[in-house]
């Protein structure tokens, strides 16, 4: 592997999955007013009596990252196969990896731009406090999403071309995505609780394994997925 | 440039090619016919290295970069116009931004769509589409060429403009291996024909100065 051409093959795939998606802005439209309306219910819905603001707020914020990522990852080989042009990503002289790095890239700022909206709705439903630890947060919420990105993006990959892409995706990734999930939600809770950072510096080492190893095996196992 | 030996490939029970052998040399022009399901998909898939086949070995000189590929899916970006398109592919191919910006000037001269280079994909109609998806398999100076059905959709004056340019292409060297079911559009621009069924080449030869008619004689004949 050439790491400039792949980084820079990655680059490319990537840049033109974002420019499609800012003109077409199909998923980003349907994934924010998703999130908003995930917030909107569980805000109306809740009894502030029965479970405090803070306990409960981690798991709405994952509950409705996981579902808007899930939203993006579906998308991102469906566009390839729009006019066949997964077949010409696949004859391309490029390694196949940069093609997974590329999406990698592209679900990531897809997600990111999900979670940036999602943030300030939850501190302005929820009425907990994000700006004291906003460092700490962006840091867990990076670190939680690229693990559950990249094994989305592969599976994403593997259940594009088969019937029922939609479904057999988060049937798949849902079981990947506990660990990182529920440490990212016992995070989450110390941090808008105001506990000190060494509480969850085991949970943040933990995700950035996580995403190491998963990153890892997604870059060297989809080539072997894409082929026919 | 190309050459392929002892093909063979299943899907299940199905034999999508049986022992497929030939050779395409610089300035040829291999036009394969056969009925839908005969395997001519599946031998261009082979051929470009998408399809790993169970049996025998296909080469192309040049590796994968050499290929350029037409086929009744454009594989082009809707949301995105004509140029970046041909941006996205040329740099796949690693195409320089000096050699990119002439060979975009003259495919997109030689199949007349200069006045929509800036148009999104998505806005033009499919005999535009077509002649893009034309000008990004040329995009990188592939030295052969594979064509799944590429006159689908081509009107008579665009499918009269193809040929003319796959003609020129061959006539610089350009080894070309086309694959239809319709033996009236490839026939002219063929120095070999293959009529393939069920996975087999049922007949193998130089095209021989015979015409569209002759090759469709032949062909009925054969296949049937």
């Amino acid at each position: 592997m050439q790491s400039p051409k792949l980084l820079r093959h990655a680059w490319t795939v990537a840049s033109k999955d974002l420019l499609v998606e800012f003109r077409s802005r199909t998923a980003i439209l349907s994934a924010a007013v998703f999130v908003v309306l995930v917030l909107v219910v569980f805000n109306f819905g809740r009894d502030p009596t029965a479970v405090s603001n803070v306990d409960l707020a981690p798991s709405i914020l994952w509950v409705t990252f996981t579902f808007a990522a899930i939203l993006a990852m579906n998308r991102a080989f469906q566009l390839e196969l729009e006019n066949q042009a997964l077949d010409g990503l696949l004859l391309a002289p490029i390694e196949r990896s940069s093609i997974y790095l590329g999406k990698l890239i592209a679900n990531l700022v897809f997600v990111a731009g999900v979670e940036l909206i999602g943030v300030p709705l939850l501190a302005l439903f929820f009425n907990v406090r994000v700006l004291p630890y906003l460092g700490p947060l962006l840091a867990l919420i990076a670190l939680a999403t690229i693990g559950f990105v990249a094994v989305g993006t592969l599976f994403s990959a593997m259940t594009t071309r088969t019937r029922f892409a939609e479904l057999l995706l988060p049937v798949l990734l849902l079981p990947f995505m506990i660990p990182p999930l529920s440490w990212a939600v016992l995070a989450t809770g110390r941090l808008l609780a105001g506990r000190p950072l060494s509480e969850i510096v085991g949970w943040l080492n933990m995700l950035a394994v996580y995403d190491i190893v998963f990153v890892t095996l997604a870059v060297f196992l989809f080539p072997a997925t894409v082929n026919e | 440039m190309l050459l392929a030996e002892g093909l063979r490939h299943s899907f299940g029970a199905v034999r999508a090619l049986d022992d497929v052998s030939f050779g395409v040399s610089s300035g040829q022009t291999l036009a394969v016919f056969g009925p839908n399901g005969a395997g001519k998909t599946t031998l261009l898939k082979v051929l470009a290295g998408l399809i790993l086949p169970q049996r025998g070995r296909a080469q192309v000189e040049g590796g994968r970069r050499a290929i350029g590929w037409i086929g009744h899916q454009p594989q082009l970006y809707g949301q995105l116009t004509v140029r970046e398109n041909l941006r996205f592919w040329a740099s796949l191919y690693d195409v320089p931004e000096s050699e990119f910006l002439l060979r975009k000037d003259s495919l997109l001269g030689r199949l007349g769509l200069q006045d929509h280079e800036h148009r999104r994909v998505s806005e033009l109609s499919r005999g535009l589409v077509q002649r893009a998806a034309i000008a990004r398999a040329l995009i990188h100076d592939p030295r052969v060429l594979l064509l799944d059905e590429p006159f689908t959709g081509l009107d008579r004056m665009a499918a009269e403009e193809l040929r003319e340019l796959l003609s020129e292409d061959a006539a610089e060297g350009r080894a070309s291996v086309l694959v239809t079911h319709n033996v009236d559009e490839g026939a002219e621009l063929a120095t070999h024909i293959a009529f393939m069924r069920a996975g087999r080449f049922a007949h193998f030869a130089p095209r021989a100065g015979r015409g569209p008619q002759q090759v469709s004689e032949d062909y009925r004949n054969a296949i049937a």
